[in-house]
């Protein structure tokens, strides 16, 4: 990967115990390595916590990444944590501000792999139009720790036009996909220990904060629901969906939109693209009357290029999703049990 | 993904479908040996569109349910007592042993590694040679060749830290198994397709003609799966029972002689305990006593204790056909894929998963 800016000057090459300390060594780290990169008014303060001035109903959203490896195809462990939370505030229909950073590292961390997770973070942050506005990190001993974990929480302002609650969702409303799915899950495989296999599957980390606003704009209340179906993928999004509205949702296999890589890859390993991570598509629920327009909205921008009907919700199976095979078939999903293993013949 | 859609093109599955609605005139009950054809036929929602005339119970051939518990715990026990790297395919992991399954032993720091080959724990011996490694070598015929391979590549590199705990069992002397019971209801048998990629078609020959049943060697796709029950009703419509090879792109009727001289090699026939079933004689592979140095089992002596726990699990009668999913007082209730409390709810070509996948529809 090119790096953005080259590293600056450090005594040091590795992490160590003492960076975590909260002396004069993590002053040295932040200093260098971090505030140089992620300034902000409120950053550079250096105080306990930020001070920040907000109008109107806030979301407030948290999430710890733990990924392995930490470098994958298409992103890092660094764009990941700012472009979860930023989505996990889009889901409620906010447009995310602000968002807090922390690291736990394992000591023996390269510096140059943290350097290169920080200009992720600071072009994902640029990308989703936030602030990074405190922040916290510590050295943990090796072996109690996998290179890098990070949180990250953010607070965002919900559109005005936004009435995102599960408990509007009513017969007839139609289930759109945002995009391809299954790339994230299976671009991690293609690299675990004892799996790697080639591929040309990257990541699909992005921020989707932009587009849902946009949607907001052009369809208000109309939209019900936004989940991005992350681990567990999207059977098991649909699944809490059916689950906590009580209605039933149908949908339709012939309707799913998967890159023949994806598909590929999935099939060799025996994994049901439904149930395989995503980290830049979210479901939408929506009246029937404006399904039509936001699926050709959703088609004319960036990032949402590949969005697909999958199906409705329906008066049967209540609180049950039901997939109609290719087959022409029937079988009910439920949540992902477990991790997803690998079926043995 | 050519080569695979092609044979799941809907209108030739339903081609099949429409075929075997104009001829069947009673009620058949058939078999699919393989826990894969089980996963396909519930993937592909073929089990909602039968005629219901039609019934299909889903056999012994996940080797995930019929590993009995004792080598489940001898596989925990190597893990944590004996500190091995203990290698696996992922499905083993949360098959409930007595105390706890493989997943368990991991959380409390056991080194267990979920792999797609043994020959990738070789490569992990060679990498520790400070450390025994085992590999869990559980599977019909049709993954014996690779576990075999496994043990003649570590033979050949002098690998001393490196050996297989065997539970490999053998299609036949199964479905031999489930005629013999006299309450069966078994008609017909799709055969396993990838087995007889590597044993070849001659040992159902014998079956079909003294139990008089058809026996069709099936695919994996929905067009298998629908031309295979297609082929099978056709013979007991009109009284036949032959073998008929339905997968011959891909089985040739003497198997591969290449891979079965491995497995005999390294392999020898042996008795097996089947869970829920009980011992079949002559049903199974062990390490032949040559290659000892690579039998867990004995290089470790491990002993097999055969009772097992009281959870209420009917697999016994699920795996024969005789009972189904939903005639078990557990089923969906106290037992679920989550919280499984018999192995055919475990792996996802167990019969009861295959069900808890299927069941909610008609309710």
């Amino acid at each position: 990967m090119q790096l953005q800016c080259p590293i600056p000057q450090t005594d040091f090459d590795v992490i160590t115990l003492g960076h975590g300390s909260g002396g004069q060594l993590t002053s040295r780290l932040l200093d260098t390595l971090v505030f140089s990169q992620l300034t902000n008014p409120e950053l550079e303060k250096r105080h306990d916590g930020a001070i920040l001035q907000l109008d109107g109903k806030l979301a407030f959203s948290t999430d710890s990444y733990v990924v392995s490896p930490i470098f994958f195809p298409g992103g890092n462990i660094g764009d990941l944590a700012i472009n979860g939370t930023v989505n996990d505030l889009a889901m409620c229909g906010a447009l995310p501000k602000y968002l807090s950073l922390s690291f736990i590292i394992e000591e023996g961390l390269p510096v140059s792999e943290f350097w290169e997770v920080i200009q992720s973070i600071k072009q994902a942050a640029l990308k989703a139009n936030i602030s990074i506005v405190t922040g916290d990190t510590k050295v943990v001993e090796k072996g109690k720790g996998d290179k890098l974990f990070i949180n990250t929480s953010g607070i965002g302002s919900i559109h005005p036009k936004a009435q995102i609650d599960v408990n509007r969702v009513v017969t007839g409303d139609v289930v759109i996909v945002s995009n391809k799915i299954a790339h994230h899950g299976m671009a991690i495989m293609s690299i675990r220990e004892g799996l790697t296999f080639e591929s040309n599957i990257s990541t699909d980390s992005r921020p989707l904060s932009h587009v849902c606003m946009k949607c907001l704009d052009e369809f208000g209340a109309s939209i019900k629901v936004f989940r991005d179906p992350t681990r567990g993928g999207v059977a098991t999004t649909l699944t809490e969906i059916a689950e906590s509205s009580g209605k039933g949702i149908f949908i339709q296999e012939k309707n799913i939109n998967l890159d023949s890589s994806v598909e590929g890859a999935c099939e060799m390993l025996g994994l049901d693209p439904l149930y395989v991570a995503n980290e830049g598509v979210f479901i939408a629920i929506v009246d029937a009357s404006n399904a039509d327009d936001l699926l050709q909205f959703l088609k004319q921008q960036e990032e949402t290029a590949f969005a697909f009907k999958l199906g409705e919700v329906t008066d049967a199976y209540e609180g049950k999703v039901v997939l109609e095979s290719k087959m022409r078939g029937k079988r009910v999903l439920t949540k992902l049990i477990g991790d997803q293993l690998p079926r043995i013949c | 993904m050519q080569y695979v859609t092609e044979y799941r093109d809907a209108d030739i599955v339903h081609g099949y479908l429409a075929r075997i609605r104009s001829i069947v005139t009673k009620p058949w009950t058939i078999m699919e040996v393989c826990g894969g054809q089980t996963h396909s036929l519930v993937k592909h929602g073929l089990l909602d569109i039968l005629p219901p005339e039609i019934t299909i119970v889903h056999g012994p051939g996940c080797p995930v349910c019929v590993t009995p518990q004792s080598l489940i715990n001898q596989a925990v026990s190597l893990a944590i007592d004996h500190q091995v790297i203990l290698c696996s395919f992922g499905d083993m992991l949360r098959v409930p042993g007595s105390k706890m399954s493989l997943l368990e032993a991991k959380a409390r720091g056991a080194d267990v590694r979920i792999l797609y080959s043994p020959l990738e724990a070789v490569e992990i011996a060679k990498k520790f040679p400070d450390k025994q490694v085992v590999f869990f070598a559980v599977g019909f015929e049709t993954t014996a060749p690779a576990n075999a391979l496994s043990v003649l590549h570590a033979h050949r590199a002098g690998l001393q830290n490196y050996s297989i705990l065997t539970a490999h069992v053998l299609v036949p002397p199964a479905i031999r198994a489930i005629m013999d019971d006299p309450h069966t209801r078994v008609n017909g048998f799709l055969a396993a397709g990838h087995v007889c990629t590597i044993m070849g078609n001659s040992e159902y020959y014998p079956i079909a003609d003294e139990y008089k049943i058809p026996l069709v060697v099936t695919g994996f796709e929905p067009v298998d799966l629908m031309q295979g029950l297609y082929l099978t009703i056709q013979q007991l419509e009109d009284g036949k029972a032959e073998v008929i090879n339905q997968y011959s792109r891909v089985v040739k009727e003497e198997g591969n002689p290449d891979a079965r001289a491995v497995i005999e090699k390294v392999f020898e026939v042996s008795h097996r305990n089947w869970r829920g079933i009980g011992v079949i004689p002559r049903s199974g592979y062990a390490v032949k006593e040559e290659f000892a140095l690579y039998d867990a089992e004995k290089k470790f002596g491990l002993v097999a204790q055969e009772q097992e726990n009281e959870t209420g699990c009917i697999a016994g009668s699920i795996l024969k056909g005789l009972k189904k999913p939903k005639d078990c007082p557990h089923f969906g209730k106290t037992c679920t894929p989550l919280n499984p409390l018999g192995a055919p709810m475990v792996s996802t070509e167990g019969a009861c998963a295959a069900y808890y996948h299927f069941s909610g529809i008609a309710e």
